[in-house]
């Protein structure tokens, strides 16, 4: 019998917008692949009329497109089952956000270089950032565009490598309206409309986070693989930006928290973790239920992190899951009034302030009581 | 020494005692960290402003029914979009609202116990929270313009499907109070 190949090492080049040279980084890969003696096609290129696209693309093998019919229009698109045949070491296959026609294997053409890979050829691809599902909703309000053409962010979470084109909002405009991205006739409504300085800041800013985020995320995957003494030898490892974590139990207050956090989060830029710690067989009641599947619901709807755990030991395990996240910041609400022997106990947030040096620990209030303990 | 010893233990046992009568006599638990199942009233909205008049018609009630007041804010996915994707954009105008109307509830001694929900259109969101929960009462601000928030036809839709009691307020139309994030005490 024979076994599956391995799956194709994904290379993805991403950029905040058209015209920074992601597809010409791609084809200079090709060519520094190809110089190492590796077989190299190119699947799918779009040169979009870029002659110093076109003139790069020379020397490597142009795989064809095929023909597909749609509406009685003939079109073309990139021909997956004619790659498979091929089978490259390695294919360079641009814009993988692209819906194809119709009627072919799949829907994206992410989803073809699925396939690709699964044969076991390597990929390198190129895609813009506005076309991350997760941040279509927060480029929309940066920018005023609406993209239609979304991919799932795990797309970009099953790449190997991520590297990022980056160029400096003045530098792309500059190659714009030199007649580098586009041919003049739309040069000025591009200006008018997408390629304005201030959208290409934020989408830049954007993109630079998406590549520190998925560089934190991938480093969280390699310390869980760690033992838990491993992990917390390294009590708060150095995130690349901050990442706050709010400390939840399932009550109604414990919204006000996580909104409290999340605004944090959103001015300082950063993920929030929401974190509950749920005692082994704590049985939770219809209300206290209910009260996390709000939680849950609110979570998702600011795109924070719903974690929970379970431990009887309070602050080791705040301390440990803050460790495996990069916390920077603990967010938690005032503590109940503590009854008997419990006053004896060091309150949490010392525990957590000893436990996890260099981590900022906030406690939250309610301001709508504020007015009631002024004397 | 042994003077000293029993002094101690006297200290002791009289710390001991302290605190368990402490424990005893110290005043419960604010109701509002002590949900129990009580009716139950909900206030949707979907701006950023909420008619004043409608917050404190629902305020009223539930402070004479003794209910939880639930406010919670709508909002919309686009189609292209997964119907759970965050919405970032939405939630920066309805959390602070949302903060508001808790406050203000707090401040009146309201248990409240706030809800998101998202659906295609409001009405979509609304029907969702319907589903997902049991409420006795829907108190839904009419507004005056009909292309933001809820439409005519989804109150009327509210009244046909909600299995609670709907309550639709419109407020006169120089009755312009509203409640908004800038009545929020603090920063927020």
């Amino acid at each position: 019998m024979r076994s599956s190949p391995e799956r194709g090492h994904y290379k993805i080049f991403l950029g905040m917008a058209a015209g920074v040279g992601k597809t010409y980084r791609m084809l200079q890969e090709g060519h520094a692949e190809l110089e190492n003696g590796r077989d190299v096609a190119v699947g799918l290129l779009e040169t979009h009329g870029r002659e110093d696209t076109a003139r790069l693309a020379e020397g490597l093998e142009l795989l064809p497109r095929r023909r597909v019919e749609y509406r009685e229009q003939p079109l073309e698109e990139m021909d997956l089952p004619g790659i498979l045949r091929r089978r490259p070491e390695v294919c360079l296959i641009d814009e993988l956000a692209h819906t194809n026609v119709p009627g072919v294997e799949h829907e994206k053409r992410y989803e073809d270089i699925e396939d690709v890979l699964a044969a076991g050829i390597h990929v390198i691809s190129t895609v813009n950032v506005q076309h991350l599902e997760s941040l279509n909703d927060r480029i929309a309000e940066l920018t005023g565009v609406t993209v239609r053409e979304t991919i799932p962010d795990g797309v970009l979470g099953r790449a190997d490598e991520i590297v990022l084109i980056d160029v400096s909002p003045e530098a792309l405009l500059d190659r714009l309206r030199a007649g580098k991205v586009y041919p003049a006739a739309r040069i000025d409504a591009a200006l008018n409309n997408f390629f304005r300085i201030e959208n290409l800041a934020a989408l830049r800013e954007v993109a630079l986070r998406q590549v520190a985020e998925e560089v934190e995320a991938k480093r969280i995957v390699t310390e869980q693989v760690g033992t838990r003494n491993e992990l917390l030898a390294e009590a708060a490892p150095q995130a690349v930006g901050e990442r706050l974590m709010a400390l939840v139990e399932p009550y109604p207050g414990a919204q006000r928290l996580v909104r409290r956090a999340w605004r944090s989060a959103q001015r300082l830029g950063s993920q929030l973790d929401v974190l509950w710690i749920q005692r082994p067989g704590q049985r939770l009641s219809a209300e206290q239920e209910s009260c996390l599947q709000a939680l849950r619901t609110l979570c998702s709807v600011l795109g924070a992190n719903l974690l929970v755990e379970q431990s009887d030991m309070l602050a080791e395990t705040v301390a440990r899951v803050a460790a495996e996240r990069g916390t920077t910041y603990i967010l938690l609400g005032r503590s109940r009034e503590r009854r008997g022997l419990a006053r004896l106990r060091t309150p949490l947030p010392q525990q957590l302030m000893r436990r996890l040096p260099g981590v900022d620990v906030r406690i939250v209030a309610d301001r709508s009581l504020r007015h009631e303990a002024t004397p | 020494m042994i003077a000293a010893l029993t002094l101690a233990a006297g200290a002791l046992a009289g710390l001991a005692v302290g605190m368990v009568a402490h424990a005893r006599l110290r005043p419960r638990r604010p109701r509002e960290e002590r949900p129990t199942a009580t009716r139950q009233i909900l206030l949707p909205f979907t701006g950023t402003t909420l008619s004043r008049r409608a917050l404190e018609a629902a305020l009223r009630l539930a402070r004479v029914e003794d209910a939880t007041l639930m406010p919670a804010f709508l909002a919309t996915v686009p189609l292209h979009q997964a119907l759970d994707s965050p919405v970032p954009r939405q939630s920066a105008i309805g959390m602070p609202l949302l903060e508001a109307i808790e406050q203000r509830a707090v401040a009146e001694g309201v248990p409240v116990d706030a809800r998101v929900e998202r659906g295609r259109s409001y009405r979509h969101a609304l029907s969702r929270l319907l589903e997902r929960e049991r409420f006795d009462r829907v108190i839904i601000s009419a507004g005056d313009d009909p292309r933001t928030g809820l439409s005519g036809e989804d109150l009327l839709w509210a009244i046909e499907h909600a299995d609670a009691e709907v309550m639709i307020l419109r407020p006169a139309p120089k009755d312009a109070r509203v409640v908004s994030a800038r009545g929020l005490a603090g920063h927020f």
